[in-house]
């Protein structure tokens, strides 16, 4: 029974793949995959946007969005309607091809970067040797999109928005590839199905999940990190900043352009955020022996809600960074650590497991962490915080 | 075979037009193109990683450092002199000489005389192993030729002490 619910969406591909004669069965079995991908991932785009501003609203003490529907769920539907009928303005200096290509690339590269994420148990439309590696591939092609968006407004604004976001997403690609080369390496696999598969079992009622050892935790936290950076999420969202460059690379953009900017961006922290889960949180692997009757495609979908309101809560909390603060963090600071990390990883894969590995590999991350965090913070002359008239 | 020809359509456009086009811009993102349709090609070949690597560096590093050079170099208007100068033509025999000779020793060489089988698709495991074991010195030379490349870098984008 529970096998079987389990497998419902791939028996119903298998099915519709059955229908059809023989050559043909390829680019069906494509399509229906894509046409799921397309479907899920805009659906809860349009969820997301709702909740982000419901969460942000309840964080600033606000009711956010309350009169589409009820409580306001129908609002994505107003939203949409509203992008679609907007006049789409071009300006006249603007490069209108480019401008025009710029949010498609965007959009389908952020999309295709979903294909290599297994769903859940059987549940991936393309299983690469190297899957890992092409979703950072296509990742780089974001960068790409951004700086044709930005250039071809001609507008100075969207130049420096855009500026920011390649040198952003640049430095931070970097720790975000190096905390996942220590997955890769522990593993021994750059295929995505085989990351969760080696992920899956128990040792006693722990899962073994990358996250419950040292070197995971530290990696999920680094990766973490980077991807809200790569995502362009707060406090990392410098390249939109309205307060300076009022909204960077998009400000030229409007309607659906504008819209698919927008979707975009949500896909890309959607598929980064799925990428996470992967390495690190056991993909489609329930926590538990005994919650394994729940779908598997349940269990990937509940961690990647969790993921997301951590990046709504993490939006509503904390305030935007400096542009230095920002490159000092990744280079300074995550360069360093995720290097370690590897390290780290290797001392774990060859000692003996037991509580003295936990002790040794725990004691290697934390100790560089304190220390270089209050080197930098030394150098930064950040002391204590004094108030002039709080105290 | 038609997917190898839409690509091999799509290079030699987008090589083209990286050329041809007047704005240096435009031809950074057709350069950015071609590089995807080799990527393409790689990838038709069997050679996933070489494919991804190609998308991952060309596209993610070398096309955004060609847009950045563009930029900081003030050559992103576009340019008014004729596509051809009277040198160009010059310059036209010395690459058809070029290419003349090049395919004539490709032609001539024993490697295109391999039978047109399906290679093994080789995998990243086989990759990984070759080069931590057979190609470990050229590997380890790469690393430390980077490496002084990048210490060099950093050295002169450095600020230097302030004269007193």
């Amino acid at each position: 029974m529970a096998e079987g619910l389990d497998q419902v969406f791939v028996r119903l591909k298998q099915w519709l793949i059955g229908a059809v004669p023989g050559h043909w069965q390829p680019l069906v079995s494509a399509l229906i995959s894509v046409a799921a991908i397309l479907a899920v991932f805009a659906g809860l785009f349009a969820i997301t946007t709702v909740l982000e501003r419901k969460g942000l609203g309840r964080i600033q003490n606000r009711y956010g969005p309350n009169r589409v529907g009820p409580w306001g769920i129908l609002q994505p539907i107003a939203d949409g309607l509203k992008t679609l009928t907007k006049e789409d303005v071009v300006p006249s200096g603007a490069d209108r091809v480019v401008h025009f290509l710029a949010p498609l690339v965007l959009v389908v590269a952020a999309f295709l970067a979903l294909s290599v994420l297994p769903l859940g148990r059987n549940m991936v439309a393309v299983d690469f040797d190297s899957g890992v590696l092409f979703f950072f591939a296509v990742g780089a092609a974001t960068e790409l999109a951004v700086f044709m968006a930005g250039w071809s407004s001609r507008n100075k604004y969207s130049l420096l928005g855009a500026m920011r976001a390649i040198a952003q997403m640049i430095s931070y690609e970097v720790p975000l590839i190096l905390s996942a080369v220590a997955v890769l390496m522990y593993v021994g696999s750059l295929s995505t199905v085989q990351i969760v598969e080696a992920q899956g079992g128990y040792s006693g009622w722990l899962p073994r999940w990358h996250v419950l050892t040292p070197w995971g935790f530290a990696g999920f936290v680094l990766f973490m990190i980077a991807a809200a950076a790569e995502s362009n999420r707060s406090p990392f969202d410098l390249p939109e900043g309205e307060s300076e460059i009022i909204a960077g690379y998009y400000i030229e953009y409007s309607g659906f352009k504008f819209a698919l900017f927008f979707l975009g961006e949500y896909i890309g922290m959607f598929a980064v955020s799925g990428l996470a889960i992967t390495l690190f949180l056991g993909g489609w692997q329930a926590p538990l022996p005994f919650l394994e009757v729940v779908p598997s495609s349940l269990w990937f979908f509940g961690k990647l809600l969790a993921l997301i309101f951590v990046f709504i809560w993490v939006r509503g909390t904390l305030p935007r960074l400096r542009m230095d603060q920002l490159m000092n963090f990744a280079w300074k600071f995550m360069l360093p650590l995720a290097l370690l990390n590897i390290g780290v990883t290797g001392v774990w894969r060859f000692m003996e497991p037991g509580w003295p590995r936990w002790l040794v590999c725990a004691a290697l991350i934390v100790g560089p962490y304190v220390l270089l965090g209050r080197a930098l913070a030394e150098n930064q002359g950040l002391g204590r915080r004094t108030y002039k008239y709080g105290d | 075979m038609i997917l190898f020809g839409i690509t091999a359509l799509v290079m030699l456009a987008s090589s083209i037009a990286a050329v041809a086009l007047r704005n240096l811009v435009h031809c950074a993102l057709a350069v950015g193109l071609a590089f995807a349709g080799l990527a393409a090609l790689y990838l038709q070949l069997g050679a996933q990683f070489a494919g991804f690597a190609q998308v991952l560096v060309y596209l993610g590093a070398v096309a955004i450092l060609i847009v950045f050079a563009i930029l900081l170099t003030g050559g992103s208007e576009p340019q008014r002199e004729p596509l051809v100068s009277p040198g160009s033509w010059g310059g036209l025999v010395v690459a058809l000489g070029v290419f003349i000779v090049l395919a004539a020793v490709i032609l001539s060489s024993k490697s295109t005389a391999v039978p047109p089988g399906a290679p093994p698709p080789a995998s990243v495991r086989q990759l990984g192993e070759e080069l931590m074991t057979r190609y470990i010195l050229p590997l380890e030379v790469l690393g430390l030729l980077l490496t002084a490349a990048l210490i060099g870098a950093v050295i002169i984008a450095m600020r230097e002490p302030e004269p007193d």
